[in-house]
């Protein structure tokens, strides 16, 4: 099936231009993502900043942290820093110095500092907002601890929660995001920055680990949905597994619903549920449909209600063009439209979804 | 002889050559070795990159086998030296390389099984499209079949994953300024794997198997009896539900390579028991033209490969004789291969599938996708 290219209109376009021009004038963001303090985030961040100066970048430290390593100490050395500035006892990043030098590219260490009252921004991440304006790239790191959204997961693993956070929407805004992945129990992490949080047990550690992983799999995940939207390529193939559960009034919504949930679950891919509106609708069979929507909104699946002529090509047509791995379909929906059709209605489906797998769950 | 405690075995996953798998097993091993432990490298491929070869300045190499095949020397790792040798830690690189005919095992993990056995630790690096249960998507992505795979039980045993990442964009660099490959090889890989969106593909893949593989270890932490829970956002199925078990329909469609990959990912997400089984009139499958005997054997075989546990079941309805044995076994859910085109019109009686779907009823029928057809990545 060849991709379909849909021709944009003039207002698109200009919107793209408008876009493209702001984008070519910001710097750009790239950030080191850590599971837990001491895995070598500082150090991978730094060592880039070496590797680019040698190659002739125009590179200088905008803050580093604290606590260093020997290791640490000579990657500094070798870089040009601007110092930080103590303000009421609080140490912040010398943003309007970094401004005046206007280097090709700053590295900036501890993301999620707060400035102190009365600075011009309230944290250290708008700092960098700032310079990204100002089209100096920023290289950072930060460790997942820090996110604002996954403090309650966080808090659930470690019970401790951190006080100044930076939002996941600044990590998506990032041109590129590296994953520094190494288990505790590995002698080189225990080198790099000193040693990994030795208050976490294995477990809690290894928790913060995947959640890490996962959390660069899915801003990855955006950034591929976005390539291929501006490239007007419909997403036909999954690098994450995505269900589908479609279903009907008569369905026995729930078994099919907690299953979908549950292999999402396990895959951490997506779940969907997908309705294909029906003309006449008796009141039983809205009551039924409302009951399996409410299944479905339980379950936290994004729901989907599609309109169209023949429910098994709406559905096809769906799913194709939305990267669908796994499509759910009972029984029932036999005796819903199928026997409406010429031919066997399951046997269309299974052929039209060719690149899917169909699941087909017992009445 | 008192028993010997098998080795540890890391992974350094990658999505494509040039990420910095062999660089970092490197710095581990030279860590290693500062730390006093007994470090040799069995294998090493230094493909001309200069910060890698560097990093195993100081780290001793047990010498490669030279192997004569067809009138020339290829060079092999060499296992039994390195067994005589008998160091502590051994780093040995392209975990999933296939050796020259004549070796004594026909893969280069398998050499690894024999010296974790003999208690030797072992750090190896592969990449994503190696293992075996996404050869399929892979291949619907890249448009390559990858030859040389790791059964994913391989994987499975490894004590620690580690994802090394780089992002596309810094790779796409490294190549262009000649770090990855010589320049005639560099343009070739630009039109295979190397294409950014294929990375980027790639990338996500290894990211989610490191965390599935990261998730699965977590079992093995605490105490004795604890089991993981997933966070299950639906009461309708208690957590400690049923468990699964999955059974696989085996035939003489080369579609059934794809079919038992796919059933065997699915079952590994799931932690599902996995059947593969084939339906026959005879229970040598002697009823069989040669042929197709032959192919659902490989099949059968291949599975095996996959530690999936196989069986062949007399009969001469299949869907019937499938449908009884699982329930009798205590089957989930079936996998069943996508139909031929040509099996399609079934203007009188059913298909297998439907038989299936009939009969089944208080099982799930997994119909498998059929993952040949190359999806369109590129711009148009």
């Amino acid at each position: 099936m060849p991709p379909v290219l849909r021709r944009r209109t003039p207002e698109e376009l200009l919107e793209q231009v408008q876009a493209e021009e702001d984008y070519e004038r910001r710097g750009r963001l790239k950030i080191f993502l850590g599971y837990a303090s001491g895995v070598g985030k500082s150090f991978r961040m730094l060592d880039e900043g070496r590797r680019r100066h040698e190659r002739g970048q125009d590179v200088v430290v905008g803050a580093s942290q604290p606590k260093t390593t020997p290791e640490i100490e000579t990657l500094l050395n070798k870089l040009e820093v601007i110092p930080l500035r103590e303000v009421d006892g609080i140490t912040v990043m010398d943003t309007p110095a970094i401004l005046k030098r206007h280097p090709g590219v700053c590295l900036v260490d501890g993301l999620a500092y707060d400035n102190p009252p009365g600075s011009k921004h309230a944290s250290r991440w708008q700092d960098v907002n700032e310079l990204l304006e100002a089209g100096i790239s920023v290289i950072s790191s930060v460790n997942i601890q820090y996110i604002d959204e996954l403090q309650e997961r966080v808090f659930r693993i470690t019970g401790k929660r951190v006080q100044q956070t930076v939002p996941r929407s600044f990590l998506n805004s990032a041109d590129e995001i590296v994953v520094v992945d190494a288990p505790p129990e590995m002698s080189i992490v225990r080198s790099h920055d000193g040693s990994v949080d030795s208050a976490s047990p294995a477990q809690k550690l290894s928790e913060l680990r995947e959640i890490a992983l996962l959390l660069a799999a899915d801003v990855v995940d955006r950034q591929l949905s976005s390539y291929l939207q501006r490239n007007g390529i419909p997403q036909t193939f999954g690098a994450q597994e995505r269900i589908m559960v479609c279903i009907t009034p008569r369905a026995n919504g729930a078994p099919m619903v907690a299953s979908g949930r549950r292999n999402a679950d396990r895959f951490h891919g997506d779940l969907i549920v997908a309705y294909v509106r029906q003309p006449e609708i008796t009141a039983d069979d809205q009551a039924a449909l409302e009951r399996n929507l409410s299944i479905a909104r339980a379950a936290n699946a994004k729901i989907e209600i599609l309109d169209g002529q023949d429910p098994i090509e709406t559905l096809l047509k769906f799913a194709h063009e939305h990267g669908i791995t796994q499509i759910f379909v009972g029984h029932s929906i036999r005796e819903q439209w199928w026997e409406r059709l010429t031919g066997t209605p399951l046997d269309r489906l299974i052929r039209g979804a060719n690149d899917i797998d169909v699941r087909v769950f017992p009445h | 002889m008192p028993d010997e405690i098998r080795g540890k075995l890391t992974i350094f996953l990658g999505y494509a050559a040039g990420v910095g798998k062999t660089y970092q097993m490197m710095e581990e091993a030279q860590e290693l070795k500062r730390q006093g432990r007994d470090v040799v490298i069995g294998y090493f491929e230094p493909h001309g990159r200069r910060d890698t070869i560097a990093k195993t300045e100081g780290l001793e190499m047990v010498p490669r086998r030279r192997i004569d095949y067809r009138g020339s020397f290829f060079e092999e790792m060499d296992t039994d030296a390195i067994l005589h040798r008998h160091p502590q830690i051994c780093v040995v690189d392209e975990f999933p390389h296939t050796n020259v005919p004549g070796s004594a095992r026909l893969k280069r993990w398998q050499d690894v099984q024999l010296l974790l056995d003999a208690g030797i630790d072992v750090l190896t690096t592969m990449n994503i499209q190696h293992l075996e249960s996404l050869n399929d998507q892979i291949w619907q992505i890249t448009g390559i079949r990858v030859r040389e795979t790791i059964p994913d039980w391989v994987m499975q045993q490894a004590d620690q994953v580690v994802m090394v990442d780089l992002t596309p964009r810094a790779l796409l660099n490294r190549l262009a300024r000649g770090v990855v490959y010589s320049q005639e090889k560099a343009q070739k890989a630009l039109e295979n794997f190397f294409q950014e969106s294929t990375l980027v593909v790639l990338r996500e893949m290894a990211l989610r198997q490191t965390a599935h593989e990261v998730e699965i270890r977590q079992v093995d932490y605490d105490a004795p009896g604890f089991q993981p829970q997933p966070n299950y956002r639906d009461e309708a199925e208690p957590a400690t539900g049923p468990s699964d078990r999955i059974l696989i329909l085996v035939t003489p469609e080369p579609s059934s390579a794809m079919l038992i990959r796919r059933g065997k990912r699915v079952a590994d997400y799931l932690q599902a028991d996995c059947f593969a089984v084939t339906v026959s009139r005879e229970s040598d499958l002697g009823d069989l033209p040669s042929r197709d005997r032959e192919a659902v054997e490989r099949h059968l075989n291949f599975a095996r490969n996959l530690h999936i546990e196989t069986r062949v079941l007399q009969g001469h309805d299949v869907a019937k004789t499938l449908v009884e044995f699982a329930h009798l076994n205590g089957v989930t859910h079936i996998f069943l291969a996508r139909p031929r085109p040509s099996q399609w019109p079934v203007i009188s009686g059913r298909s297998l599938v439907q038989q299936v779907v009939h009969s089944a009823r208080d099982m799930q029928v997994t119909i498998a996708a059929d993952r040949a057809n190359r999806s369109q990545l590129q711009p148009a």
